[in-house]
């Protein structure tokens, strides 16, 4: 009985195609993140639980989308690809962004500078997290992955299809890193609140507009899932408009979570303001993080 | 602003890059040239012997997955097949193997395979596997089948794969046909892949 429950588990976990570049990319990113936290903690300034259970619960869905047998549905169904993008680009992605890693990530190097690291990394940074280039590549990058023809090829090459979740995540994450930024714009000079929402609202309607086209186009816009073979018999018309609302519902609802969100920011760092206008001791220093408070 | 501009723009471009295909096309079906690994598989023959690629050597390779029971796609590619055979000449047919591989293998037997095939002509085999080995060769071709409820006949539909793979002598892989490309077009890219 128990062994064949486990038998049971053992064949959901296992990965329908096993990919070292998801595996090497997940281990470092959660050794990164642990050896910081231990650094901080051991430094007295061990960041909230919450932020832990955000990180944790982000980075496991995207594991799971992308490395179970979830993923061999993802590869054979186009709903199910949807709602691996949605965990992806959406729910994982704006998790580990509401988590705040980012200061987490740095204190794992300790006092440790890379100064020619840093040559590169700042101008991309700088690139990546502008507000409209962010934007233009939340809202591309779905575009372009759902264009037919491009979808078509990634389902049939392995490293395009790797190429693919990972640009999504990716992207995902520096979207709702610039949106969820819980530093005050005027310290850290990050997007203003206004800005923000401006890209959500940029955001928002593309997508509609894309998932009711998918819902409401007839069917056989992907026939990758066709020529390729479903992994069990459902009409391609059922499979389309499942997917096409699983791109136009779930997104939209998210933006309007990151929308709520940044209105929280925005009114903490106001009424912070209105108390006081000369900088306290526990203001926000550049790095982004404050020891003690586990704001998200 | 015009950095952003320039920086926009090399995003664009970088994206369109990567979804190129250098590779020229010769085929009226897609290129896959590289993109799948080479012919290998271990399966049932309709005398019910292991049949390996072996059996193909020096043969260009159609490869199409399917049922017997199919009600559709299988018979019309099927047929499609065989009228592109039929308008090669002799030389070139000769070199050229249609692999139909049933993933329906508790309806398919050997001998109901080989009855079947034989309605479409000699050059298309019939083969089926145990439920590993058909995992192992669909999951090889980015394809997979599944099952419906059978219903109070026993009767049930699959869901397979649409695509002709095809491979050269040697057995790499190069030509990805729709099923429902036309009958001329399918020949023309059967002559190609018999004389890579």
């Amino acid at each position: 009985m128990w062994r064949t429950q486990w038998q049971l588990v053992q064949g959901a976990i296992t990965p329908y195609i096993f990919s070292v570049p998801t595996v090497l990319l997940t281990l470092l990113a959660v050794g990164l993140y642990a050896l910081g936290w231990r650094r901080l903690a051991a430094q007295g300034r061990r960041p909230s639980w919450w932020r832990l259970l955000s990180f944790g619960v982000g980075v496991l869905l995207c594991y799971v989308v992308m490395h179970t047998q979830f993923d061999y549905y993802a590869r054979f169904m186009f709903f199910m690809h949807r709602l691996q993008h949605m965990v992806l680009h959406h729910l994982g992605a704006f998790l580990i962004a509401l988590s705040n890693p980012l200061p987490i990530f740095a204190a794992a190097f300790g006092a440790r500078r890379f100064p020619r690291l840093a040559l590169v990394w700042r101008p991309l940074r700088r690139l990546l997290f502008d507000p409209v280039v962010a934007t233009v590549l939340f809202v591309g990058l779905i575009f372009f992955w759902l264009s037919p023809v491009v979808h078509f090829d990634a389902m049939l090459n392995l490293n395009l299809y790797e190429l693919m979740n990972w640009s999504m995540l990716v992207d995902g994450v520096i979207f709702w890193l610039v949106i969820l930024d819980p530093r005050d714009p005027d310290d850290a000079r990050t997007s203003r609140f206004g800005v923000r929402f401006l890209m959500l609202l940029a955001a928002l309607f593309p997508q509609i507009l894309l998932g009711a086209y998918i819902t409401f186009s007839d069917p056989g816009l992907y026939d990758v899932y066709a020529v390729c073979g479903r992994a069990w018999p459902m009409s391609a018309a059922t499979d389309q408009v499942l997917g096409g609302i699983f791109t136009w519902i779930p997104p939209a609802m998210m933006t309007i979570l990151g929308a709520l969100v940044v209105l929280r920011l925005y009114v903490r760092h106001e009424s912070k303001k209105g108390e006081s206008h000369a900088p306290s001791a526990d203001c926000p220093d550049h790095s982004g993080f404050r020891p003690g408070t586990g704001q998200l | 602003m015009p950095r952003r501009l320039i920086a926009l723009t090399t995003l664009v471009f970088a994206l369109a890059l990567a979804s190129c295909n250098n590779a020229p096309v010769s085929f009226h079906g897609k290129d896959i040239t590289g993109v799948m690994p080479d012919l290998q598989f271990q399966l049932t023959g309709e005398q019910g012997q292991t049949v390996t690629e072996q059996r193909f050597q020096d043969k260009a390779v159609i490869l199409f997955f399917g049922y017997t029971h199919c009600p559709d796609f299988c018979p019309t590619t099927l047929t499609s097949l065989a009228q592109a055979l039929k308008k090669l000449p002799e030389q070139t047919r000769e070199q050229i193997r249609v692999m139909f591989v049933s993933v329906d293998p508790d309806r398919d037997t050997p001998e109901l395979l080989k009855k079947y095939t034989g309605y479409f002509g000699p050059r298309i085999v019939g083969l089926t596997g145990n439920k590993e080995q058909l995992d192992t060769l669909t999951k090889r071709y980015r394809t997979t089948y599944g099952y419906d409820e059978p219903d109070e006949n026993g009767n049930y539909l699959v869901s397979h794969g649409l695509a002709m793979y095809g491979f050269d002598k040697q057995g790499k892989v190069h030509l990805f046909m729709r099923n429902d490309q036309p009958v001329d077009q399918i020949a023309e890219d059967l002559a190609a892949l018999a004389g890579l």
